[in-house]
């Protein structure tokens, strides 16, 4: 890779450099923030709505001061919501669970020791994520109606595993690959088995990296819709099938959902303001090097 | 197909990894690597391969779910009618418009952003925790949220705020369907791609930098040189993961606009959806599914053979 | 190129993994005590309108009166329920014991043998007075003279309007208004710069949105979708009219963002002031008159659905309740099903939450109840009218070969009515001219009428 040839420089220019640099720089973090609140805003215009009364939600011009009020989180709160958020902690935290099972492997497999046809392997998975999902809901409805699994929480879990795992095995593989070589070979001729190479060696390096994935994971499965729409009634419905039930079509209620819609999104909000700084390690780990 | 393309890929990073892969394995020794891969792909297999082989014997099918006597097997039938069919050539169009646009303009600004991010200023943390929220929020929530409470032409905020500028409130989810919907995407994915594109960054070597810097070169020439070309390929994985998640929209177009109006902002996956929940026609629908399929491998591979040229240039 | 790992902190993130499945773990325990429970489970599935919420905030009434019951509801939007429960019904899914469905699919359901005569149990039932239900939605939901399923409630549709604001511009509201005298109503009242609209309409594609006040306009002006002999007619000078007044009257001075909003979008107008009149079913008054989320309450007046050529335009929809054939609880599903169509339930609704809020149109005993005289005054006569007026006879000047007046009660109608619905909003937003959704429309309705000519040909 060159290098831009170098400039001749002096000292003038290099202070009349600095100077403009302060100056740009000033502008940039401005620009930064401005981005920052753009983009933040329409969730905290959300989080404002959620403490309304449904015609101060709806209101025109909109109402900025009022007197914040509870009701409708009490509204969203009442009745059955632990069971959803049950459901949804179980859809999530099992398929990701059982991804990083099958995942892990299966990433070692096409990278560390690898298989033949490699590529077919990871063209079939990728081309699964290809599929739309409304193409084959029927015929899944009518597979779960006849093995009697609908509205059954682990139906939802099998499918996100499978939701999922193409994905990991990809983001976990381009991770294995950067495990030098070397490394492995010391520990196999050092006599470890398979199963400690992996745990003792293996896993400790690429931990970032499958944090990384595990957390892509959970955002997925846990803002499901479709299939928990469609395949779920009373016993497995999730989150997401939540927040649509409080909207109706006749009536008003945006200041409702925005508190059901804030309440089911923040354990995704936290967990991923907790896991940036591990996310975007784990993403730069190796990514694609 | 794209296969040999990753496979010339594969083959230059396993011979730089090890000669265990180049040289002929034995089957034992075959077996014992695919183990691990087993049950991974089998779970896969099962899992989505036998709705999808259920989907195809259905679009052989002319069947109404609505009216329990009918359930003739009609050949291609369903694939003809599909060839005939001027809104479903639409909503392909309008898939290809929605997902290109979304990752086109989610990865610019998510550059922009990750470059911004990337300097050192007080409350950097904030900043970007702020920024990656959007990714995180249900996109249940965010269909809903900006079609009413920000669009809405009544009482959105964004009509609100164009008022303050002396400018006529505007219809977006009637006028610009397909506009309001890509402002939705692009504000929720744009994040991901910021989050791809600083790991990049950050994953860059300094000295390198330092050493342009002190060469003179400026801002803009390292970063055309220098940094551009080290983000290639995570820009590739964005593009390519943005891609296989936004074709897929469904809840944003179903939420937002309903493919209208008319079916101005469909894409297929909602054609479909409707074509089978409220036509109950499932030998129509699944034969689109069908065509939808072939058609995304086919793009697919394409892509993934320009995307993977990159790897052979540079190593 | 290689960089070493970060080995300080992957203890720590492997802790947070095992949090994260021991989260999962106790979460999974918890779930599963929540879902315990003795006697006989019922799963419920309803529509969300804030009716249908009312009577999930009174299940406690229905587990004192039934202790060996337990009910679950599955509350969601329209089209979702109704996609949802189609779905279930027609495959035999079996997820549910109640569903809620409307007098488009109860006919066509019960000929499918999809869903249980109710007759029998309706009979073995003290003091569950069928003779009470408002006569047109009781046939509308009956077939060869049983009832397949029992309504919650029955609306019609009518024209509200703001008494204030036609006092003030010196108007008057027609006994009997035609679609001519609205449309003229509506350009005087218009003013859109201050952000008021003469009328709202609904424009949102969709069968039961806009074509549903369409069709009504349709009805009356003579058109129709098919004739008597199955032909495709939504090119007929009469249709072409109808919609041509339709859709002029709502460009010329109906709201902003006419193509995409429905019920939904136009109560919000309408209640927050922003809209002269509003053409749609009898049941907005529940939130019109709402004081909490309305800010017209008590200053609007209701009129008949426009019309043209017939005596009245009004529909007839009605949500009701009937047991797929699936159900393996039968009885306990008969036991909340009547429980929640009783005469009772209403004045338990009154009682408990406020006799505005009691589900109208399904009993004729609601409107001789005197607290529901008071609170409805402004509105119960008419609704009651609009009910009994909502008939074919009524609303059509001809006869048709299908049931449903704002819908034609065949299978493919759901579809049909869509695809139509999205030209129709296509023209309403200007993206496509009237005629050319006016021939889009005719083509795939004529597709439809092959197969019902081939079979009456048979």
């Amino acid at each position: 890779m060159s290098v831009a040839t170098p400039v001749a420089t002096s000292r003038t220019s290099d202070a009349r450099r600095e100077t403009k640099r302060r100056v740009s720089g000033g502008f940039l973090t401005t620009l930064t923030w401005l981005l920052a609140i753009g983009f933040f805003f329409p969730v905290a215009w959300m989080a404002m709505t959620a403490f309304k009364q449904e015609n101060q939600a709806a209101s025109d011009p909109p109402t900025w001061f009022f007197t914040p009020t509870l009701d409708q989180f009490r509204a969203v709160l009442e009745g059955g919501t632990m069971v959803y958020v049950g459901n949804s902690v179980i859809a999530t935290g099992i398929s990701t669970v059982l991804v990083l099972l099958l995942g892990v492997p299966a990433a070692y497999a096409l990278s560390i020791r690898p298989v033949q046809k490699v590529s077919d392997v990871l063209f079939f998975f990728i081309s699964t994520k290809m599929l739309p999902v409304v193409a084959v809901i029927v015929p899944i409805y009518v597979i779960a109606g006849q093995l009697k699994v609908l509205d059954n929480i682990w139906t939802l879990v099998v499918l996100y595993t499978a939701m999922n795992l193409p994905i990991a095995v990809w983001m976990m593989r381009s991770f294995f690959i950067e495990v030098p070589g070397e490394v492995l070979e010391a520990a196999s001729i050092d006599g470890a088995g398979l199963m400690r190479t992996m745990r003792s060696v293996l896993l400790p390096m690429v931990a970032p990296g499958i944090a990384a994935t595990a957390l892509i994971c959970v955002i997925f499965a846990w803002n499901e819709f479709f299939f928990a729409l469609n395949l779920t009634a009373s016993q497995a419905a999730t989150v997401p099938v939540l927040i649509v039930s409080t909207m109706t079509s006749e009536g008003l209620f945006l200041a409702r959902l925005s508190a059901a819609a804030l309440l089911a999104s923040l354990p995704v909000i936290l967990a991923g303001w907790i896991a940036q700084k591990q996310l975007v390690r784990g993403l730069s780990m190796g990514a694609i090097k | 197909m794209s296969t040999s393309t990753i496979d010339r890929l594969e083959g230059s990073r396993r011979a730089a990894r090890s000669e265990a892969s180049s040289r002929p394995i034995s089957r034992a020794e075959a077996w014992r690597r695919r183990g691990p891969l087993l049950p991974a792909l089998i779970f896969t297999v099962i899992v989505t391969q036998l709705p999808f082989l259920l989907t195809i014997w259905y679009s052989l099918h002319s069947r109404n779910l609505l009216r329990p006597e009918s359930d003739l097997f009609v050949g291609l039938g369903n694939y003809l009618d599909i060839a005939r069919d001027s809104t479903f050539r639409q909503t392909a169009l309008n898939s290809v418009v929605i997902t290109l646009g979304c990752v086109l303009v989610a990865m610019v600004l998510g550059i922009v952003l990750a470059l911004l991010l990337d300097r050192p200023f007080l409350g950097r943390g904030v900043a970007r925790t702020m920024l990656i929220t959007p990714f995180l929020v249900m996109p249940v929530a965010t269909s809903v949220l900006w079609s009413i409470a920000l669009l809405n032409p009544t009482y959105g905020l964004f009509n609100w705020a164009l008022g303050l500028f002396g400018i006529e409130a505007v219809d977006w989810t009637s006028t610009y369907p397909v506009i309001a919907i890509l402002m939705a995407l692009v504000w929720q994915w744009t994040p991901f791609m910021m989050l791809l594109v600083l790991a990049g960054l950050q994953a860059q070597p300094k000295d390198v930098l330092e050493a342009a810097s002190v060469d003179g070169a400026g801002t803009w020439l390292t970063f055309r040189l220098i940094t551009l070309p080290h983000l290639r390929r995570y820009i590739e994985l964005g593009v390519l993961l943005g891609i296989i998640y936004v074709v897929n929209t469904f809840d944003q177009i179903y939420l937002m606009t309903a493919g209208g109006p008319g079916t101005a902002s469909a894409n297929l996956p909602f054609y479909i959806y409707q074509r089978a929940f409220l036509g109950f026609d499932v030998g129509q629908a699944a034969a689109m599914g069908v065509v939808v399929v072939i058609a995304t491998i086919i793009v697919a591979s394409a892509a993934l053979r320009l995307i993977f040229r990159s790897f052979e240039v540079k190593e | 190129m290689f960089r070493p790992p970060r080995g300080t902190s992957v203890r720590a993130r492997l802790t947070a993994a095992t949090a994260a499945v021991a989260l999962a773990l106790t979460g999974c325990a918890g779930a599963g005590a929540v879902s315990g429970g003795d006697g006989e489970q019922i799963v419920v599935a309803i529509v969300s309108n804030p009716q249908m919420q009312d009577a999930i905030s009174l299940q406690d009434e229905f587990r004192a009166a039934h202790p060996g019951v337990d009910v679950r509801f599955v509350s969601l939007p329209e089209n979702e329920a109704r996609a949802k429960i189609t779905a279930s019904v027609a495959t035999g899914g079996g997820e549910f014991d109640v569903v809620m469905i409307s007098n488009y699919e109860t006919p066509m359901w019960a000929e499918n043998g999809w869903i249980e005569n109710l007759q029998p149990y309706i009979e073995a039932t003290d003091g569950y007075d069928a003779e009470d239900f408002v006569p047109s939605v009781r046939e509308a939901l009956s077939h060869d003279g049983d009832m397949y399923s029992v309504p919650f409630y029955g609306e019609s549709s009518f024209l509200a309007y703001r008494t204030d604001l036609f006092e003030q511009a010196g108007l008057e509201m027609p006994a009997n208004p035609t679609w001519d005298e609205v449309r003229e109503l509506a350009a005087e009242l218009n003013a859109p710069e201050e952000d008021f609209s003469g009328i709202c309409l609904r424009g949102l594609a969709g069968w039961g949105e806009v074509m549903a006040p369409m069709t009504t306009a349709i009805n009356t002006f003579g058109g129709g979708w098919f004739d008597e002999d199955w032909n495709a007619t939504l090119d007929s000078p009469e249709s072409r009219e109808a919609i041509e007044t339709y859709i002029d009257t709502l460009q010329t001075s109906g709201q902003p963002g006419a193509a995409t909003s429905g019920f939904g979008d136009c109560l919000t107008r309408f209640a927050q002031g922003q809209s002269a009149m509003w053409y749609d079913a009898t049941s907005m008054v529940s939130s019109v008159e709402d004081p909490a989320s309305s800010t017209v309450a008590g200053k609007v007046g209701y009129a008949p659905a426009p019309v043209a050529e017939t005596e009245s335009a009004g529909w007839l929809y009605s949500w009701s309740l009937a047991i797929p054939s699936t159900s393996e609880h039968k009885d306990a599903a008969w036991d909340f099903v009547s429980w929640m169509t009783d005469k009772e339930y209403i004045k338990l609704v009154g009682n408990q939450i406020g006799w505005e809020r009691v589900p109208p149109g399904s009993r004729l005993s609601t409107y001789e109840l005197p607290e529901y005289a008071e609170v409805s005054e402004a509105y119960a006569e008419a609704t009651l009218d609009s009910m009994n007026g909502a008939t074919q006879q009524g609303a059509m000047t001809h006869e048709v070969p299908y049931p449903g007046i704002q819908f034609v009660g065949i299978p493919e109608f759901q579809d049909l009515g869509t695809r139509v619905g999205q030209q129709m909003s296509a023209a309403i937003a200007g993206q496509i001219s009237v005629d050319e959704a006016i021939a889009q429309s005719q083509r795939y309705a004529e597709t439809v009428a092959e197969t019902y000519q081939a079979e009456e040909g048979q």
